[in-house]
């Protein structure tokens, strides 16, 4: 899985990401959406609410009720997926809004709820952390107040070297994968699981290489939310001319 | 201490200052330090320290005028939808000017589902959803015009300084307009197409509501359709 | 994993407790409950196991069948994990369609005991790409009182321990079962240690109270060769780096010490 030159499957150098493309406010009807590209990864983020709950039994008289549901489309895998939600599905939803929950100021909307969409078109990988990273972005662009955007990203240990952002057959053949999420303001992880089979030190480079990692996609995060602005006062200035 | 310059974009987390400064509008404050809650343009005034926001939703606040729609009637008055994560209540005593008679009046004879209101919140808090009042002078059933949607986040952008903004908009499309907080705008014009133009301006100033000289970009605007119509 | 209200002024007092260095029920912040386990105390399973984590209660039974293998790995045993929150145990639990709580725990438990390789997959194989064992690991959650995550993966691996398939012959590409049975092979020892963050300092073992104060969990298994096989962070709180790595050296001395109270039944 590593060449003689130290190159991984994909020509990657072991710290280096996948490359990344991100966009904010790309469905009309949500609130907030975005979109990720990280490698093959495809992943589509909206966010509808504050809103009032369905069914109002649930909802919490001290705070929002927030919702998250990670899932895969039938298409997005080698082998068709069946669209009913998997265990797998079930847990990631959980540990996903767990990682968005501490960011959001959700004390300050009683009695509502805020419902997070993440549909993965196409998995390669390290869909967990892209989707936390893209759902963040929905988030911000549906104008719910946080303290922080939260940013995820993996690290793990591949033919015995620890590596940054793995892709699918990295996760699948290597000997152990650690997703991360971050708020990097903060300097909290949000979201913290691990799988395989690491030394207490191969954990610590793991995490550290996966808060790095974080810090990277974090700028892109935040150049694609100025990138509404940048769009908007373009196209003010086609008008002026 | 400022750690962005004025009306830079921030997002959600930015560190905007540090000292003795007010959090205001859209950021928060943890000991002396200000952070960014929302995505905007942060603007730094002599105490405060705020960030005008891209997008934000409606939370009602007492006072407010609103426009809502009434979704559901029941025995004593009507559910109306503001535009917000909370729907507001309205009590046929505060819309009726006689007193009302549960047994005998009809309640969607006066307001049925569907219908336009243009209300004021008289009240609100963490337990209740906000209760409305249509018995002022200039509130009431909406029965003409036309209905605009922007964020709430624009509304103080399309009043403008001193109503600057708003005035301009009425004297140049010759249209009412009522805004209500809640980020719904009522159009009503000589013409359909005196409105077809307030509403395109109040689309633009939406839309570019960051942007400096936006009044006088505006008006040129509204003039020019104005010429092209003639 | 909220089961019951705590009053805010006991989450308070917890929190103080906590700051201080101490916790109500008077345990130190890296005790344990008093643990005991008994094995074989189901006779139609084929392994069996009981855990008491002070109050929280938990059984597990194995069953074992013959299935087929998954196509990707023809020669190899297949085993699941699978948990319920049965009504008695909680007032809020549910009859009905497993909670993500119960799936998350069923999964931790899972990860632990696939990734440090605990069952020997490989000698659990009847005929190649045909017939395997199958093993089914049912955790039953009897009384909830907090730390479930720890008191289900040690009942698990206690059960393991305890398990005895029954041998099989192959004739004439028939698989006949025979009347002896042959201890499960397992290869690994695999024990999860949960933390809670609680005023910003790491509680071992937190009970059902500390839940509800707590803002996050941690939960990380050790194999018997002081390797992580598996971490989860639970609930809505972050947690610091340094915090992670502190509570990965506890977690490890842990481990160790509850291991040797399975093993050694």
């Amino acid at each position: 899985m590593i060449n003689e030159n130290g190159l991984r499957v994909d020509g990657r150098k072991p710290n280096e990401l996948r490359l990344i493309k991100m966009e904010v406010g790309v469905l009309s009807n949500a609130d907030g959406s975005a979109y990720i590209e990280q490698g093959k990864n495809k992943i589509l983020a909206a966010v509808y609410g504050p809103r009032e709950v369905h069914p109002r039994h649930l909802a919490l008289p001290d705070r929002a009720l927030l919702r998250c549901r990670y899932h895969m489309a039938p298409f997005s895998v080698e082998e068709r997926k069946s669209p009913a939600p998997s265990r797998r599905e079930i847990e990631l939803s959980k540990v996903i809004k767990e990682a968005l929950e501490p960011a959001i100021f959700l004390e300050k909307f009683p009695r509502t709820s805020i419902d997070i969409f993440i549909e993965v078109l196409q998995a390669d990988g390290g869909t967990r952390c892209a989707g936390t990273t893209v759902a963040a972005l929905a988030l911000a662009d549906a104008g719910v107040p946080m303290r922080d955007l939260v940013v995820a990203c993996a690290a793990g240990k591949v033919d015995g070297v620890i590596v940054l952002d793995l892709n699918d057959i990295e996760d699948k053949e290597g000997e152990a994968d650690v997703p991360v999420a971050y708020m990097p303001n903060l300097g909290l992880i949000s979201l913290l699981q691990m799988d395989g089979s690491l030394t207490i030190e191969e954990f610590n480079q793991s995490l550290n290489l996966a808060m790095d990692g974080c810090k990277q996609i974090y700028k892109f995060q935040k150049e694609a939310l100025k990138a509404r602005y940048v769009t908007i006062k373009e196209e003010v200035e086609e008008c002026l001319r | 201490m400022f750690f962005f310059e004025n009306r830079q974009v921030v997002t959600p987390g930015d560190l905007l200052a540090e000292g003795d400064y007010v959090a205001g509008n859209n950021t928060y404050k943890d000991e002396s330090r200000i952070y960014a809650s929302r995505l905007g343009l942060v603007e730094y005034g002599e105490k405060v320290v705020q960030v005008v926001a891209l997008n934000t939703f409606y939370i009602p606040s007492v006072g407010d005028q609103v426009i809502g729609k009434i979704e559901d009637v029941n025995i004593n008055g009507w559910v109306v939808n503001i535009n917000s994560p909370y729907k507001a209540a309205l009590r046929a005593s505060e819309a009726l000017n006689k007193p009302f008679r549960q047994q005998k009046d009809d309640l969607t004879r006066f307001l049925d589902v569907g219908d336009l209101i243009f209300a004021k919140i008289i009240s609100f808090d963490r337990t209740i959803d906000p209760v409305l009042t249509i018995k002022e002078p200039g509130l009431g059933k909406i029965t003409q015009g036309q209905i605009v949607k922007v964020s709430p986040a624009k509304i103080p952008r399309i009043i403008g300084r001193k109503a600057s903004m708003i005035n301009m908009l009425k004297k140049e499309t010759e249209c009412k307009i009522t805004v209500g907080q809640n980020g719904i705008i009522l159009i009503s014009g000589p013409s359909p197409e005196h409105e077809r133009l307030a509403i395109m301006a109040i689309e633009k100033i939406a839309q570019e509501a960051h942007t400096s000289g936006l009044t006088d970009r505006i008006t040129e605007m509204i003039r020019k359709e104005k010429g092209e119509k003639k | 994993m909220s089961s019951i209200m705590v009053s805010r002024i006991r989450q308070k007092q917890i929190a103080q407790m906590v700051a201080s260095g101490k916790r109500l029920d008077g345990r130190g912040l890296k005790d344990y409950r008093p643990i005991k386990v008994e094995t074989g105390i189901i006779e139609k399973a084929e392994g069996s196991s009981r855990v008491l984590l002070g109050k929280t209660e938990v059984v597990v039974g194995v069953k074992v069948e013959i299935g087929d293998p998954f196509l990707d790995r023809p020669n190899e045993g297949v085993f699941t994990v699978n948990s319920e929150f049965v009504p008695l145990a909680s007032p809020e639990f549910e009859a009905g369609p497993p909670s993500e709580e119960s799936i998350e725990l069923a999964r931790v438990v899972d990860r632990g005991i696939r990734e440090s390789k605990a069952i020997d997959l490989e000698k659990l194989c009847i005929i190649p790409g045909k017939k395997v064992y199958v093993i089914f690991i049912d955790i039953y959650v009897l009384n909830h009182d907090g730390n479930l995550i720890d008191a289900s993966s040690l009942a698990a691996l206690a059960a393991l321990l305890n398990t005895k398939i029954p041998v099989y012959v192959v004739e004439e590409n028939e698989v006949k079962k025979t009347n002896d049975y042959i201890p499960l092979p397992i290869k690994n020892l695999p024990v999860s240690v949960t933390l809670a963050n609680i005023s910003d300092k790491l509680v071992v073992d937190p009970w059902l109270e500390e839940e509800e104060a707590m803002s996050a969990r941690l939960t990380i298994t050790f194999d018997k060769d002081n390797k992580i096989s598996a971490i989860q962070k639970g609930g809505t709180g972050a947690l610091k780096p340094q915090q992670i790595m502190e509570a990965a050296h506890i977690a490890k001395e842990k481990a160790e010490e509850l291991r040797k109270m399975v093993v050694k039944t």
